[in-house]
């Protein structure tokens, strides 16, 4: 049976299932709910300096009928008062002795940080997460992202906490920064025992084209808020990776951005992240998702064979390379399975218009299932991607397998293309129809012109 | 059996015949629309005998453009809105939708078609414009799916028309035929408000054109003429007895339950005659009125009825039973009918045989003729050069039944589409077939 335990840099919990710090952590109140339905630890909401927010606070991308695949807040850190918040940290702890209760900060001075440190230390908090992510509000005061997208302001206030800082230290990043582990390489030498990302990217959501505003809306206004969510996991597993791969980064990660189940915490697991955290989707659906993460988990590690959490933790990271590494003799091609295919022709148009011209449809009109050119197919799955039937067109291998050859090998060997127009150019060999067969094609009846 | 009580009241009446496909309301068709796939040259397109874009107005509708989608449905059929309702889309354009392929359930394409156009009707924002002026005049013949869409393709064309339509309302069998469950006369009536308005052709009601005097007077005033007057009534079954009280047309009980709702008067136990959609109907409207018994007989097996199965499906779920293999000889009754003596039939080698000595008597207080439609044979036979085939059919002047991409009879002036033509098929193809012949009649006149 999975044993679902964790330790990041010392911080235990039951299972690697923590709340992001966020509204739902923003009282005792949501956080004793929360680890009865099962959450492993919480980031409690960002305690810090006073401030006052404004309403409405929230926007959403939808696509189609699905709602809030994209969510962004200009909302800012706590707004209760401090001595109500530890008082409610010392209650749950006292309750949930095994759950991990983490203090998210930020303030400004040096001695503001050593006084806040000991207050949540007193009331039992496990860990401090310091917030240098968040992209609106508190920025502008010179705190948040303004001090994640500074290493050297981020190393020197990572050391002040380190000064007086008992239990461990996480330091949270901001996305919104070219390269991801400059600031975690500077928590790093601030002496920081973890690190947490992604907080929210800068975003505007959209815009109310009849009142001429982006969303949130505040009085005829709107600001920049931070994204987050699912549309947002493939940076932030991007920049998970980034910070396992770093050899100066070497620090314990707690993955954040767009989980929403346990697939997706499988995912930043196999980057490398010890523990992940989760905002968005419980906004949307509640603490109850537990219920669908703890079980998914458990199935696939049990399957997979994996007793512990560590037992997997960056097992994907060997597989991914530099591009140059890559082998350039690997051929797949696309492969329609007909017997599954709905004769949507998705993939023809896709192909069509938007890759190669390497799918044909039958000259029956009666006949849908359209059919690959193999000759023609680059093999870059597009097809496959777009085909709404699961498994339908799968990408077959057609290369020996014998062979390998990587970009940064022709380099070495001095065997790339130098000119622009050079025989060992990729496209040079791949055929194109003639620009003027566009206009003479065939077009269905409901077309225009 | 009556699942169905005898409705006396126009509120009792709506619930009998509350709506087979009702309105989406705007979550529901975002949802729906949501689902679309898209896909490329669409089957559920070319399924359609208009050729709607269906793809594209989904998409608009879940963009939220809906004059937008309202738009393109029209583009193609100026029927989009009482089609979305009352086309067998089981047959057309759902039932060529892909997901049908995956075993999962197809877009409702029609309550999307019917939602997105409800909502310009009600809003009467004005889509289009007609075309410049031509100074030519049109006659339209009948005020139905076909007349209607004719003239409008006239009025974007630029050609100015008066219709003449027999009876006091436009679109025909809309109101006069089709079921009250798929299409409310109000429904049917406000399509035909927003389309007048916008496109201002006359409608003259009460005129029914009769006789050698009107069509000498509308060849004399009007540069063409469209005959859309569909079909005539129900047809005689030619058995004894069939004069008696009681025995109605299909066609004609429909018509009376369209206008007269629950005071319509239906027997308790009815009899239906024949295996088309028509007799179905009658059959699923009869037990919503309320009768204790409804019985279809067939002269055939159930595999080979007209109707489509999900007509025959409502029909039994409505209440009604089938009799299968039985030809009516005798309408029984004393002024009254009382009741219908059938003899049983065997098929051999398609052919129905009866089988001596099986007669038998089912009582009955009301039998209803599902026997199919006349041909307007008098009318036509009045116009000059219109040469008609044996069955009433209208030819063209190859002698073709007329199927050409122009529709014009054999008299060169004379165009016609719909029933009158197609032998009584569906509104949509009144409404594709009306809106091709607009064409035919703009290239005569340009000529
Ligand atoms: C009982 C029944 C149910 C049906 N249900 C459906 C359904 O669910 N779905 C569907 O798609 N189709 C249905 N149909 C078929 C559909 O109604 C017809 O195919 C369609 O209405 C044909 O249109 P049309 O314009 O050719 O003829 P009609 O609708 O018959 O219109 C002809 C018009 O011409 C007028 N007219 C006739 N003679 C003259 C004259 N001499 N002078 C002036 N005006 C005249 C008539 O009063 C009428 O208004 C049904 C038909 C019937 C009979
Ligand atoms: C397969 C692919 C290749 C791309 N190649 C280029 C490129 O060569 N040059 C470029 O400026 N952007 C390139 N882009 C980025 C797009 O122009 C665009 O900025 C990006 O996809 C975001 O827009 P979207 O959300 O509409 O996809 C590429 C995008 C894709 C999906
Ligand atoms: S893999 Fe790419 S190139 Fe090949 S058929 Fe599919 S879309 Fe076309
Ligand atoms: S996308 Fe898939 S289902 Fe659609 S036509 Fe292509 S192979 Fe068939
Ligand atoms: S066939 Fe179905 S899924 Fe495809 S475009 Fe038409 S309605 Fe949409």
């Amino acid at each position: 049976m999975a044993d679902l335990r964790t330790n990041l840099a010392g911080i235990k919990s039951p299972n690697p299932f923590w709340l992001a710090s966020a509204p739902p952590t923003n009282s005792g109140y949501q956080i004793m709910k929360a680890f009865d339905a099962g959450w492993g630890g919480a980031v409690w909401k960002t305690l810090g300096v006073p401030v006052v927010n404004v309403s409405s606070r929230y926007g959403s991308v939808n696509y189609r009928d699905k709602r809030m695949v994209g969510f962004n807040n200009i909302e800012l850190i706590t707004d209760r008062p401090l001595r109500d918040n530890l008082r409610e940290i010392s209650e749950v702890k006292k309750r949930f002795p095994d759950n991990a209760v983490i203090a998210s900060l930020m303030v400004e001075t040096r001695e503001e940080w050593h006084n806040i440190i000991r207050d949540v230390e007193n009331a039992g908090a496990d860990g401090i997460e310091l917030n240098f992510g968040c992209p609106h509000g508190m920025c502008e005061r010179g705190m948040g992202s303004a001090v994640g997208q500074e290493p050297k302001v981020l190393q020197t206030i990572v050391e002040w906490v380190k000064e007086v800082a008992k239990v461990p230290v996480i330091t949270k990043l901001t996305p919104n920064i070219s390269d991801i582990t400059r600031p975690a390489r500077a928590a790093r030498a601030g002496g920081s025992d973890a690190i947490s990302l992604i907080n929210t990217i800068q975003s505007i959501v959209g815009v109310d084209i009849d009142q001429f505003v982006p969303y949130p809306i505040v009085d005829g206004k709107s600001t920049n808020g931070g994204y987050c969510g699912p549309a947002v996991k493939p940076i932030a597993l991007n920049m998970v990776k980034n910070c396992a791969q770093h050899p100066e980064v070497n620090l314990p990660i707690s993955g954040i951005g767009g989980v929403e189940n346990w697939r997706d915490a499988v995912e930043f697991i196999l980057l490398g992240a010890t523990t992940v955290q989760v905002c968005t989707a419980v906004m949307h659906f509640g603490f109850g998702i537990i219920r669908e993460i703890l079980p998914g988990i458990e199935r696939y590690m049990d399957e997979k064979g994996f007793k512990t959490i560590e037992d997997f933790r960056g097992k994907a990271l060997p597989n991914i390379k530099h591009w140059e590494d890559l082998n350039l003799k690997y051929k797949v091609t696309a492969s329609i399975n007909e017997s599954k295919c709905i004769g949507c022709q998705l993939c023809y148009t896709a192909c069509e218009d938007g890759a190669h011209q390497a799918i044909a449809l039958s000259t029956d009109p009666a006949n849908r299932i359209p059919s690959i050119i193999d000759e023609n197919c680059v093999g870059c799955n597009l097809c496959s991607l777009v085909c709404p039937v699961e498994d339908c067109i799968t990408m077959e291998r057609r290369d020996d397998a014998k062979q390998h050859l990587t970009w940064g090998e022709r380099t070495a060997a001095g065997n790339i293309p130098k000119g622009f127009n050079d025989e060992l150019a990729g496209g040079l060999h791949h055929w194109v129809p003639e620009p003027m067969e566009a206009l003479a094609k065939k077009k269905p009846r409901h077309y225009k012109g | 059996m009556a699942e169905y009580k005898r409705p006396t009241s126009e509120q009792e009446f709506a619930k009998n015949f509350s709506p087979k496909k009702p309105l989406m309301s705007d979550t529901e068709a975002y949802y729906e629309s949501s689902r679309c796939l898209y896909c490329y040259d669409a089957p559920c397109i070319n399924a359609c005998p208009t050729g709607i874009d269906i793809p594209t107005f989904i998409r608009q509708i879940n963009n939220d453009n809906k004059d937008g989608a309202a738009k393109t449905i029209y583009e193609s059929n100026w029927f989009g809105h009482a089609c979305g309702n009352v086309c067998p889309t089981e047959e057309l354009c759902e039932g060529a939708c892909v997901y049908n392929n995956s075993d999962v359930k197809p877009i409702e394409i029609g309550r999307l078609q019917a939602h997105a156009t409800d909502k310009v009707i009600r809003s009467k924002k004005r889509l289009f414009i007609t075309g410049k002026p031509t100074g030519k005049k049109v006659a339209v013949i009948g005020a139905g799916p076909a007349g209607v869409s004719c003239a409008c393709e006239l009025r974007m064309l630029g050609h100015d028309v008066d219709i003449y339509e027999a009876k006091a309302k436009p679109s025909g069998l809309c109101v006069y035929g089709v079921a009250p469950y798929k299409l409310t006369n109000e429904e049917a009536l406000d399509e035909m408000t927003y389309l007048q308005e916008q496109f201002g052709f006359n409608v003259h009601y009460n005129k029914p054109v009769t006789g050698r005097a009107d069509l000498d007077r509308l060849e004399k005033e009007y540069d063409a003429i469209f005959i859309g007057i569909g079909l005539g009534g129900t047809s005689k079954l030619g058995v004894p007895g069939e004069d008696k009280r009681g025995v109605i047309g299909a066609l004609e009980f429909v018509e009376e339950l369209r206008n007269k709702h629950q005071s319509t008067l239906v027997g308790s136990k009815v009899i239906v005659l024949g295996g088309g959609n028509t007799a179905m109907d009658a059959a699923s409207e009869s037990c919503r009125m309320g009768a204790e018994s409804v019985i279809i007989a067939y002269r055939r097996g159930p595999e080979e009825m007209g109707a489509y199965s999900f007509e025959f499906d409502l029909a039994k779920k409505s209440g009604s039973k089938a009799l299968f293999n039985v030809t009516p000889v005798e309408v029984m009754g004393n002024g009254s009918v009382t009741g219908v003596k059938f003899i049983r039939n065997k098929t051999a080698y398609g052919k129905i045989e009866a089988i001596p000595g099986s007669e038998f008597v089912e009582e009955c207080d009301m039998v209803l003729l599902g026997t199919g439609q006349g041909k307007q044979v008098e009318l036509l036979e009045q116009i000059s050069g219109v040469k008609l085939d044996q069955k009433g059919r209208i030819l063209d002047n190859r002698g073709r039944i007329v199927v050409n991409e122009h529709y014009q009879t054999s008299n060169p002036k004379y165009f016609a589409a719909g029933d009158a033509v197609n032998g009584g098929v569906e509104v949509v193809n009144a409404a594709a077939e009306a809106k091709k012949a607009a064409h035919g009649i703009d290239g005569f006149l340009k000529k």
